[in-house]
């Protein structure tokens, strides 16, 4: 099946990953620890932009950002350096933003995400290097406010800007493409994507193959796909009621869940871009076998090898390997018991308990998965029973083989199963009759009366074999 | 050339009040820097690679070892307008 893409939707989102596992900012000292610290407490002349302070490149920064370009496949450049981008907003005192310009890092990659009709490939335009300005609060609402509070802990902290092709056909695929980003940057262990403003969004929309329009001020992959559904939709109403689309900004208000236009009264030429003389060029192309070597198997390569490896089928291997912790979970898990048996426990029944509960994989041990997996391909407990130790393990905590005791879940043996069988026979003539007449129901009724008889703790299919062998007789 | 209203625009940028005498005077002298670029201009360098900085070297890199931050008072120090800790600037849209 192809998709059509029926109102010539293009989606190109610009992501702005922070490095946030560095241990100092893109061009000074400070930590980058600050995330529960008062207000200004991890600045310093640089990064507050005093005059007489100079820059100086962290050369781990530059590592991470080469080790990123060449994950999304990218080509990295011969020589590159830092431009300042200048405007006049107070997030960043200096006046500029250090930011790259015409000689990104990276350029040109692309990856791969599961799209609207199966694999498609979305280019990669550039990653480069820039600082993140610092935080505004507004004091009270938007339009009333009093005034704004500044915090320039943020300020200086290495942000990688990854822009893609407009290459995303809906919000779906543009939700996929986030993920996929996202798995990637936490298989390079260099982010922690789980703090706040670790990755933050913005998107180029336009329907029809028209004008776009950007989209600013998403701050979760949930409000991308939201704010593009909306703006999608906005577009759309516009162009039927006979209006145009013209290039423009727009702010994406998540509580409300609308895009609302934004007044910029500058353009391009206005950031008058200039190279940043208190920095020097940098040569790193040299640096990339080096960097290659420090590159781990990516999520595709991955999920590759599980199916190989393990004999998995495609779906579970897609399943686990999206999050590093997960996949490291069940190669552990795989080494100890089926490895199949592993991938539907670890995949379909252990992450489905775990999203239920908003929980992550840490909140389990490959322990008591596998003492599960045992139990239940041992044929010692039915699977639904192991079902609800997982649940009982996450809700209140204990061991599964305490579990199993306290709540007597050990499989009934074979004999009481015959004998509860026979009495559910015996007991039963009229629903035997129906059966024997034709009445496949009555079946049901009849195996019902024999997981009663053995308080649930029989495997209901085998009751119902035995059952059926024994009317058959 | 570069006409009045490039000028204020160009003083909206750098957030410069500049008024309708000032703008004049301004435009006639940025356009005789810009005369200045032009003669510039007539040089030929098609065969001359670009200069990115005026030092000739490349690669200056610090390790990523943390140091010490400013005492948060003495960041506050050069303004009267903070707030628990906070700068405080007027209402910003």
């Amino acid at each position: 099946m192809v998709y059509e893409n029926p109102d010539g939707v293009r989606i190109g989102l610009e992501v702005h990953v922070q490095l946030n596992k560095l241990n100092t900012k893109l061009f000074c000292g400070c930590s980058t620890n600050y995330h529960d610290s008062e207000p200004n407490t991890h600045v310093c002349p640089v990064c507050l932009g005093l005059p007489g302070s100079l820059p100086v490149i962290n050369e781990k920064a530059v590592e991470f950002a080469i080790k990123i370009g060449l994950a999304l496949n990218c080509n990295i450049v011969e020589q590159t350096q830092f431009h300042r981008k200048n405007y006049y907003y107070p997030d960043l005192p200096k006046g500029f933003q250090t930011t790259q310009y015409d000689f990104p890092i990276a350029g040109e990659g692309k990856i791969v995400i599961e799209g609207e009709d199966g694999e498609r490939v979305i280019r990669i335009t550039r990653a480069h290097m820039e600082e993140d300005p610092g935080r505004l609060q507004h004091m009270g609402s938007i339009d009333k406010s009093k005034g704004t509070l500044i915090n320039y802990n943020r300020s200086g902290m290495t942000l990688i800007e990854i822009v893609s092709e407009p290459d995303m056909r809906s919000p779906k695929e543009a939700r996929r493409y986030l993920d996929k980003l996202r798995s990637i940057l936490d298989y390079l262990d260099v982010f922690d994507g789980d703090l706040e403003g670790a990755m933050r969004v913005d998107a180029n929309v336009s329907v029809y193959m028209g004008e776009r329009v950007e989209v600013k001020n998403i701050s979760s992959f949930k409000g991308a796909e939201r704010a593009l559904l909306y703006e999608i939709m906005r577009q759309k109403n516009h162009i039927r009621r006979g209006g145009e689309i013209t290039l423009e900004t727009r702010h994406f208000d998540e509580a409300r869940g609308v895009t609302l236009s934004m007044r910029t009264k500058e353009t391009e030429n206005d950031y008058r871009y200039f190279p940043e003389p208190d920095l020097v060029p940098l040569r790193v192309a040299d640096w990339v076998p080096e960097v290659l070597k420090t590159l781990p198997e990516l999520p595709d390569a991955k999920r590759d090898r599980f199916i190989k490896e393990y004999g998995i089928i495609d779906m579970h291997a897609r399943a686990l390997t999206t999050e590093i912790k997960v996949a490291n979970f069940y190669e552990e898990v795989a080494s100890k018991v089926d490895p199949k048996a592993a991938a539907v426990w670890v995949a379909d029944i252990l992450k489905g308990e775990l999203n239920y509960r908003d929980l992550n994989v840490d909140a389990f041990t490959v322990e008591d998965i596998v003492s599960v997996i045992e139990l239940v391909t041992s044929n010692k407990i039915t699977e639904q029973s192991g079902v609800e130790i997982i649940r009982a393990v996450l809700d209140n905590g204990g061991k599964p083989q305490d579990i199993v005791k306290e709540k007597g879940l050990l499989k009934v043996e074979d004999d009481i199963v015959a004998k509860a069988v026979e009495e559910a026979i015996a007991e039963n003539p009229e629903a035997v009759a129906d059966y024997r007449a034709g009445k496949e129901k009555s079946l049901n009724f009849i195996v019902g009366k024999v997981m009663q008889k053995t308080k649930g703790r029989a495997d209901a299919r085998e009751a119902r074999e035995k059952l059926l062998a024994k009317l058959d007789e | 050339m570069i006409t009045k209203e490039e000028v204020e625009h160009v003083g909206w940028l750098a957030r410069i009040e500049i008024d309708a005498k000032q703008s004049d005077a301004y435009a006639v002298k940025l356009n005789s820097v810009l005369d200045y670029f032009g003669q510039l201009d007539e040089v030929d360098t098609e065969n001359v690679p670009p200069t990115y900085h005026v030092a000739d070297i490349v690669n200056v890199f610090r390790k990523d070892v943390v140091q010490e931050s400013m005492p948060q008072e003495d960041v506050l120090a050069n303004t009267e307008n903070k707030q628990e800790g906070n700068f405080k600037a007027p209402r910003i849209m």
